[in-house]
């Protein structure tokens, strides 16, 4: 067993020298990015970014391009966009699946096995197969109705809530179905409505899957560019929408690009990185089919 | 502040008028007579999503069919032109022969990838594990936009004589080679390719966390009763890992076959489908925003449907056969 070891030991170092270069090549782009959002304008377009750590003449650094791509690209306006968007895009379809997952956990009615594989069938349906004639319904609806939706968060909300349905469903239902039936009927036996038994047991109950899936689906919205850009577009543009017309246009050059993607990051890498543990949980309960 | 305000109040408004709504069809359930009460109530539950769910993808997915068959201002029928139209389009082969390459390359990759890091990392002590996984992990938290701007920096070309800014072409200058316009070098699909790099980039960590749960599952006796009989490393990780985290692979590879398929963002951030990197989710922006024409558009992702429905037919299957072992 000895010799075992010791084998394993040396082993170790090819396991290491692999990981070791594939993380630099995965972090290397992103630190070219951060860098050059640090650096004055005429540095950015005269030498490379690397080149700060070998040539001291280059390796100035200023916050110019954060102050810039607030004053001159309106970033601010669009990170409140951002919020406004990702936010209930995140809570309304925690609550509707969660009520969906209880239905098809705890209650018996005729068809439920089907209704909930035409469910998992939908999972994979791609959203540009609905765009167009939910754009066609909302102008409909702001034409006819007079509600404006076009261009204003709610639609966001709603295709988001719509499209997100499936997955959400899928991942609390097998949640929910990991919770003691028994003590649903001992609450039922105490004369507590399914309503009450929703609100005060399972919700509280379902905490860590409502987590995970609410930071998958707080990324995939903030980071969205599709969904924002076709029905909220520019009235109100999120960052994503912003950013890609600052690369279009080079908009003040590459160090405003680099400094408003790096803005945009800020927030996921943050969720991510502060609630990774409740991130990593979902996506395994959520894909392990 | 005002702007705040105002974002706060229609935040606060939405996700209150959704909780009434469910307090106000549960109030009105309970009013109804014992007998019906039982029956009505699922529908109190499932309803609603049964509704979104049908007005937001599933009626608008069958419109989409129908306005397929339509000329480009809906208007009037035009049969299977559109189609027609498309098929004998060499473009539109061009385009499909893109779609095969993402469907054929990135998956497999990506899977490749992720049971070499989560192997690996797997061998190297928590410590070490945690970080290198952390770093590989990153990349998930980014946008598609953002990941198009990281990388349209490494890509970045200047004309020969000033500076390469981009760190590829600084390295290839380096070597002594002519920088080039790396996205608009259509040989072997070259910039189609390094599209792909960056999709790749972005689901490593995806499909790196799926495998090392699965790999971490594997029963230790399993492994042990292996190196036991003088199996080395890699003959343990094919005959004995591979084969029993198979499900998990699979599961990565449909996902991130689902995810290349429907590709759009990274095409559209960095060529706009230009120098032959076009494909389908692209081309559908494209004809509806660009052409103004429904019709194609629609018929575009029609395809694109049609292309994904095997898929939805394995994930049902799947699905039920797991819920026969429950």
């Amino acid at each position: 067993m000895k010799f075992l070891s010791r084998i394993n030991e040396k082993l170790r170092i090819i396991p290491t020298l692999v990981l070791t270069v594939l993380a630099i090549m995965w972090l290397t782009p992103t630190i070219g990015l951060l860098v050059t959002s640090f650096r004055p304008v005429d540095d950015a377009r005269t030498s490379g970014w690397w080149e700060v750590f070998f040539n001291p003449k280059v390796a100035n650094f200023t916050l110019d391009s954060y102050k810039a791509v607030f004053d001159e690209q309106g970033l601010g306006s669009s990170i409140i966009a951002t919020f406004a968007i990702a936010i209930p895009a995140t809570v309304l379809p925690i609550l509707v699946a969660a009520f969906a997952a209880y239905g098809f956990t705890f209650l018996q009615f005729r068809g439920r096995e089907s209704w909930f594989g035409v469910i998992i069938g939908l999972m994979v349906v791609p959203q540009q197969v609905a765009l167009i004639p939910v754009l066609q319904m909302f102008i409909w609806i702001g034409d006819n109705l007079g509600i404006p939706l076009l261009g204003q968060y709610p639609a966001a909300w709603i295709v988001h809530a719509a499209f997100a349905m499936p997955l959400a469903i899928y991942i609390l239902r097998n949640y929910m179905m990991t919770l003691p039936a028994a003590l649903i009927e001992a609450a039922r036996i105490d004369g507590a409505s399914h309503f009450q038994i929703f609100w005060r047991l399972i919700i509280p109950m379902s905490v860590p899957a409502l987590a995970s899936f609410a930071i998958f689906q707080f990324l995939w919205v903030w980071n969205d560019f599709l969904i924002a850009f076709l029905f909220v577009g520019t009235e109100h543009p999120v960052l994503t929408t912003t950013l890609l017309s600052m690369l279009d246009l080079y908009g003040g050059g590459w160090q405003n690009v680099a400094a408003g993607s790096f803005i945009s990051m800020a927030v996921p890498l943050l969720v991510f990185f502060s609630l990774q543990r409740y991130f990593v949980r979902g996506l395994t309960s959520g894909s392990v089919k | 502040m005002e702007e705040i305000l105002q974002t706060l109040f229609t935040v606060v408004v939405g996700i209150a008028a959704t909780i009434l709504f469910y307090w106000v069809i549960n109030w009105l359930s309970s009013r109804l007579p014992q007998r019906f009460q039982e029956k009505a109530l699922p529908w109190v539950f499932i309803g609603p999503v049964l509704i979104l769910i049908a007005s937001f993808v599933v009626y608008p997915s069958v419109q989409t069919v129908v306005l397929s068959f339509m000329d480009a201002w809906s208007e009037n029928w035009i049969g299977l032109d559109n189609y027609v139209g498309l098929f004998t389009s060499p473009d539109f082969y061009r385009m499909l022969l893109n779609n095969l390459l993402w469907i054929a390359i990135v998956p497999i990759v990506v899977v490749t990838f992720g049971l070499l890091i989560a192997q690996f990392s797997n061998m190297v002590g928590p410590k070490r594990e945690k970080i290198y996984k952390s770093v590989i992990f990153m990349p998930m938290a980014i946008s598609f936009v953002s990941a198009a701007t990281i990388w349209s920096f490494t890509y970045s070309y200047q004309p020969p004589g000033s500076a390469q800014i981009g760190l590829l072409n600084s390295i290839v200058s380096f070597f002594g080679a002519e920088p080039q316009p790396w996205l608009s070098i259509t040989d072997f699909k070259l910039n189609s390719l390094l599209l792909m790099v960056i999709v790749i980039w972005l689901n490593a960590g995806f499909s790196m966390v799926l495998l090392s749960a699965a790999i971490k599952s594997v029963p230790e006796e399993t492994i042990e009763a292996a190196r036991v009989d003088g199996a080395s490393s890699a003959t343990v990780f094919f005959r004995v890992i591979l084969p029993q985290i198979r499900a998990s692979a699979v599961a990565v590879f449909i996902t991130v076959l689902i995810g290349v398929m429907k590709v759009f963002d990274i095409v559209y951030a960095l060529t706009k489908g230009e120098s032959d990197t076009n494909v389908l989710g692209m081309a559908f922006i494209k004809e509806y925003f660009q052409y103004n024409d429904t019709g194609k558009a629609s018929a575009i992702v029609v395809i694109l449907m049609v292309l994904i429905i095997p898929i939805m037919i394995y994930q049902v299957r799947t699905y039920k056969k797991a819920e026969e072992l429950r």
